[in-house]
């Protein structure tokens, strides 16, 4: 029994981690149709801003200051990502919209040239974060299941984003605009949208919260230069299974692969688990090419 | 207030206009007539900023505007409602309508929660629609929608391009209706690119017709019934 709850949790947490290095994703890939290979770079840029939050915090505060830098973190990650997304998008993914070889390609080399600039600036090992002391220890719910509030931490933030995205996207004024945009870019334009902003805006959103998911994976371990390239993956994976376009697929891609993972983990092996999870998803997309939850439209067929 | 002139326009390298030059006045009916596949629906792109043009000019309220983008053509008082209508399917009604508000220069209307009741009263089917998917209309009401769309920005000028094509002949009605109740407000002037000769006839105050990429007839109401009309519009 407690193995169970245990193995759910961690399917859970899991899962929450996935979907939130996915969500950035499914804005700028899902809903643009960018393939942004530097989407783990914007994750890997959250992670050194938060290193860098929690730097200024120890040499410049006082010392009970320290433990509230995490949030402030989280803020700076979105920032910070969030304009140098939109600058990308300026100089470069612009001009490469209805390519998408070409900024597969482009982007890809943005991430290399990232990932060499964190090293020049961070040195090539990896850094640690330590995280605030509220967020160690862990929640005893019965005798020998733990849930580690860190897990619980970014379940809820996940939860926030989700919710904040969701707002946005469906419910704001700007996310309608950006909605218009993504279905239609020249009848957008004709009825008096400025798809240019709308672009920048888009890119940007979907890159800030790439680096709110950077600052929420220095809890759970060190970060590094490379730490984008361990997730881009995963995160496609996620996107492609939920049915690009929809936010909601990407939820329960998300909670399918981290779901299978921790079971097929737990009845085999760490890699052997990895390679059930691809199997499935392979036999899944043959069967379902468009993805869980595909977009129907006149436009597509 | 709209001119065109000397325009050459096309899709990449090869040039569908040429040497096309036409005039609409406020409050006046323009209709564009000709065969299938000699430039109306070009032409009316080029003119909303669609497609690049390659030379001459076009004016809008004695600016030029030939190398504005389409969204600020739309801003400057250019309602367009496009052939095969191209409403947002993945967005409601609702939300398509307050897209059409976009091209408001009434910062307030733009804001407003409430579509304008006397935007839309042209259209009394559509507040019962507003919940729907755009893409989930019949082809009709989409027409309609997209009509409507145009409308709640308090165009100066409409384009429209084949609006009765394609759909039941009930809404046909509806729609030439609605375009005769437009031209006797008398505060939107009209580009109609249309095929029905008898219909145009009741509604235009100046023709041109088009072939090969080029006007090659124009005239008022009361020249209509010259021969050459008839020999450029039938097959």
């Amino acid at each position: 029994m407690e193995m169970w709850i245990s193995q759910l949790f961690n399917g859970l947490s899991v899962s929450s981690i996935l979907l939130l290095i996915a969500l950035g994703l499914a804005i700028t890939f899902g809903l643009m149709g960018v393939i942004n290979m530097a989407h783990g770079e914007f994750i890997m840029i959250g992670s050194y801003t938060a290193y860098l939050t929690q730097n200024l915090f120890k040499d410049l505060l006082p010392k009970g200051a320290f433990d509230s830098y995490f949030i402030a973190a989280i803020i700076a990650s979105f920032l910070v990502a969030f304009v140098i997304g939109y600058v990308l998008e300026v100089i470069l993914i612009r001009h490469l919209y209805g390519r998408p070889l070409d900024s597969l390609l482009a982007t890809w080399g943005v991430g290399l040239v990232l990932q060499q600039i964190a090293r020049s600036i961070f040195g090539a090992p990896n850094v640690a974060v330590s995280s605030p002391s509220w967020l160690n220890g862990g929640l005893e719910l019965i005798d020998g299941v733990v849930f580690p509030y860190k897990r619980l931490f970014i379940l809820a933030l996940v939860a926030i984003c989700l919710v904040a995205m969701y707002m946005y996207i469906y419910r704001s004024a700007s996310g309608r605009r950006m909605r218009a945009v993504m279905q239609n870019r020249e009848m957008a334009a004709c009825l008096g949208i400025s798809t240019r902003r709308v672009d920048g805006m888009t890119f940007a959103i979907g890159s800030g919260i790439a680096g709110i998911a950077g600052c929420a994976l220095t809890l759970i371990g060190p970060i590094g230069p490379n730490i984008g390239t361990y997730y881009i993956v995963d995160a496609f994976m996620v996107v492609v299974l939920g049915g690009v376009g929809k936010l909601v697929g990407t939820v329960v891609g998300a909670l399918g692969i981290g779901f299978f993972n921790t079971m097929f983990e737990w009845w085999s092996n760490a890699s052997l688990g990895k390679v059930f999870v691809f199997i499935l998803i392979v036999a899944f997309l043959q069967w379902k090419p468009k993805g869980l939850f595909a977009v129907r439209t006149r436009q597509l067929d | 207030m709209l001119s065109v002139e000397a325009l050459e326009a096309g899709y990449g390298e090869s040039m569908i206009l040429r040497d096309v030059s036409l005039k609409v006045e406020p409050g006046q009916v323009v209709c564009l007539m000709g065969r299938n596949g000699v430039g109306k629906s070009t032409l009316v792109k080029s003119i909303m900023g669609v497609i690049k043009t390659k030379r001459g000019q076009v004016k809008f309220n004695g600016s030029d505007i030939t190398r504005s983008p389409s969204g600020e053509r739309a801003r400057a008082g250019i309602g367009y409602v496009p052939q095969g209508r191209e409403v947002f399917g993945q967005l409601s009604v609702y939300e398509n309508l307050r897209i059409g508000l976009e091209a408001c220069r009434d910062k307030k209307r733009r804001k407003t929660r409430e579509i304008p009741s006397e935007a839309i009263a042209k259209f009394p089917v559509l507040p019962s629609m507003y919940g729907r998917r755009g893409g989930d209309l019949s082809g009709g009401q989409q027409q309609q929608l997209a009509f409507a769309r145009a409308l709640v920005s308090e165009p100066e000028l409409l384009l429209l391009d084949e609006p009765a094509e394609g759909i039941q002949p009930s809404i046909v009605q509806d729609i030439q209706d609605v375009i005769r109740s437009i031209r006797n407000e008398g505060r939107t002037s009209i580009l109609l690119v249309e095929q029905s000769l008898d219909f145009v006839r009741s509604v235009g105050d100046v023709f041109y017709i088009m072939e090969k990429g080029t006007i090659v007839w124009s005239g008022g109401k009361e020249r209509l019934d010259d021969p050459n009309v008839m020999r450029y519009l039938t097959i």
